[in-house]
């Protein structure tokens, strides 16, 4: 299946990924062609064969690993806070901080 | 000298003082010293920070107190796996100056075992890739021939493992991303049970596939080591209640009764003929010593790649979102808005690769799309699953190649589609959730371009039965010794 430019360039925005139009256009290409190879999956009839997405696995929280081995259910836990030692380690990670707190751009 | 030896023997003999770790931990850093500027397959070495731990591990010792299960042995870790303190790159432009606020589990579990950390090693840029020309930093080399690829995305580790400058290496495996490199490279690998090894602090890519695994020289090795990084972990949701079985009984390698599978699809798929020669000749090697060959069929193993290469993406461009140059890593200046901002620290963070699957999996979730891919894919999942089922009912193990052929040259495979299908035989274990290894199974012959490189075999097993992996591998590596590196003999 061939994308086209705008689709590349809508795609990008919303992973929000800036790219340039030498690389914009090589995924166009590049992405249309990996499409082509999983167009096998559009002849996947489920119902027929009898499998649904559901248990298949996906990611998030509660179907994580659903489908990624025998009995296996999720797992919740209570929510209970914990003390971190290492805080100023994470902290220390910033590109900016002022203080205890991350900076970054004002938004409003 | 110390470097011919397992990890195992390793641990003996320091346990027993018959050496010590210090002594050991020399040996291993002079051959990395000499090897890697050709080889490079450490992002980064810690040679004090080493040592202090060898001396440590030697005072305890001379002290009377007992070590553990690895006391003294080196082992790198692939550069996605957290070591508190220690930066950790992914092999990544985008997580610049990152240093780990805690150990991932894994870590932990070897330090607690003893084992002596020496570095972190090289990939494909979080571990998006099978070669590790991804890495934003630099290629690493095949130690088997310099001029080609050692596999990925841990390609560090086992370049590493295969040029002796660690008998152990830890990796990660979302496709393949252990054993094609352990294929390319002549060692040992290992893609656990999903559930089975614990990803608190393995840097997230495919949250649905992803697994910690081995690199070693011997199955023994994979073993101890797994038995060591695997069990329960309440930090990691998606981590298996249950216990750890004991893989002793497994390692005597015998393949009497075993039930080796044979899918008709894989040896239909036109592997090179080498590789098929040399897979052919060891599961008839296990034929002769008592195991059962028997054919299987796998039909919709063919739409692995496409599932895979949907799937993994999508959940990739979910995890990545968090590099957003706000808590760590790279901030792109510059920018006047929130949103350039991201665009900018995103798009000069990320390497091509990374960008192409990011681009590719938000495709697939997005509003209009997200049936025809991520469903289809979904599907197709649940089927492939269903296919080992039904195999695994017939037999003990199946047995594939591990890729489609030996390693290949830099920049051979550009194109990213045709990186994409050097994965076929290994992503269907990570759909399913399955155990697999690979173990060396000779050297391509008949003069061809491929000539001396070694050539990996793959057995997949039901979920939690590593223990009929390790029969398995046990058994071919007591019948046909796996071929040791050129460049170990250089010294």
């Amino acid at each position: 299946m061939k994308i086209s430019s705008e689709v590349v360039w809508k795609i990008a925005r919303l992973a929000r990924l800036g790219l340039s139009r030498d690389e914009a256009a090589l995924f166009e290409s590049q992405l249309s062609r990996v499409l082509d190879h999983v167009a096998d999956l559009s002849r996947l009839d489920a119902c027929a064969e009898g499998a649904g997405a559901e248990g298949a696995g996906a990611e998030g929280a509660g179907a994580e690993g659903a489908g990624a081995g025998p009995g296996l259910s999720n797992v919740v836990r209570d929510d209970a806070p914990a003390p971190f030692s290492g805080r100023e380690d994470i902290l220390a990670n910033a590109p900016q901080r002022e203080g205890s707190y991350f900076k970054v751009r004002k938004i409003l | 000298m110390s470097l011919e030896r397992s990890a195992s023997r390793i641990a003996a003999d320091i346990s027993a003082g018959r050496t010590s770790a210090a002594e050991t931990l020399e040996a291993h850093l002079e051959r990395i010293r000499r090897l890697d500027p050709r080889v490079k397959a450490f992002i980064k070495v810690r040679e004090e920070e080493a040592r202090r731990r060898a001396r440590e591990i030697d005072e305890r010792r001379t002290r009377g107190k007992k070590l553990g299960l690895l006391a003294g042995v080196p082992v790198a870790v692939k550069d996605n796996l957290c070591v508190k303190g220690w930066e950790t790159t992914c092999a990544s432009r985008i997580l610049e100056g990152f240093h780990a606020p805690y150990h991932s589990a894994a870590a932990e579990r070897l330090l607690a075992e003893d084992a002596v950390l020496v570095g972190k090693t090289n990939l494909d840029e979080f571990a998006m890739g099978s070669s590790t020309e991804n890495s934003a930093f630099f290629a690493t080399a095949n130690p088997w021939d310099l001029d080609r690829v050692p596999g990925g995305s841990s390609g560090g580790s086992a370049a590493a493992v295969a040029a002796g400058m660690v008998p152990v290496a830890l990796g990660s495996d979302t496709g393949g991303s252990v054993r094609q490199p352990a294929g390319f490279c002549g060692v040992v690998g290992v893609k656990p049970t999903y559930g089975l090894v614990s990803r608190y602090g393995l840097v997230a890519f495919a949250s649905s596939l992803d697994q910690i695994g081995p690199l070693t020289r011997t199955v023994e090795d994979a073993a101890l080591v797994l038995s060591v990084i695997g069990g329960h972990d309440p930090r990691d949701s998606t981590s298996s209640p249950r216990p750890m079985p004991d893989f002793s009984e497994a390692l005597a390698g015998d393949a009497r009764g075993l039930k080796v599978g044979l899918p008709k699809e894989c040896f239909a798929a036109g592997a090179d003929p080498e590789v098929e020669r040399l897979v052919m000749g060891s599961v008839k090697a296990l034929e002769k010593l008592g195991a059962s060959l028997v054919e299987v069929s796998l039909p919709h193993a063919k739409h692995a790649i496409s599932a895979y290469y949907l799937i993994a993406p999508a959940e990739a461009s979910s995890n990545l979102a968090r590099y957003d140059g706000v808590r760590y890593g790279l901030r792109a200046s510059g920018a006047t808005t929130v949103d350039e901002d991201y665009a900018q620290t995103r798009g000069s963070g990320f390497g091509p690769e990374v960008k192409r699957r990011i681009m590719l999996g938000t495709y697939a979730l997005s509003a209009g799309y997200y049936d025809a891919y991520y469903g289809k894919a979904q599907r197709a999942r649940a089927l492939i699953k269903r296919d080992f089922e039904d195999a695994f009912g017939k037999v003990d193990v199946v047995a594939t190649p591990t890729s489609p052929a030996p390693a290949f040259r830099f920049g051979e495979k550009a194109e990213p589609m045709a990186m994409y299908l050097s994965d076929v035989f290994t992503v269907t274990a990570n759909l399913a959730g399955i155990p697999g290894i690979s173990v060396p199974c000779g050297l391509a012959m008949g003069g061809g371009l491929t000539q001396g490189l070694p050539v990996g075999l793959q057995f997949l097993a039901d979920s939690f039965r590593e223990d009929l992996l390790f029969r398995a591998a046990a058994a071919l590596e007591k019948e046909r010794p796996f071929a040791e590196c050129p460049l170990q003999a250089i010294l």
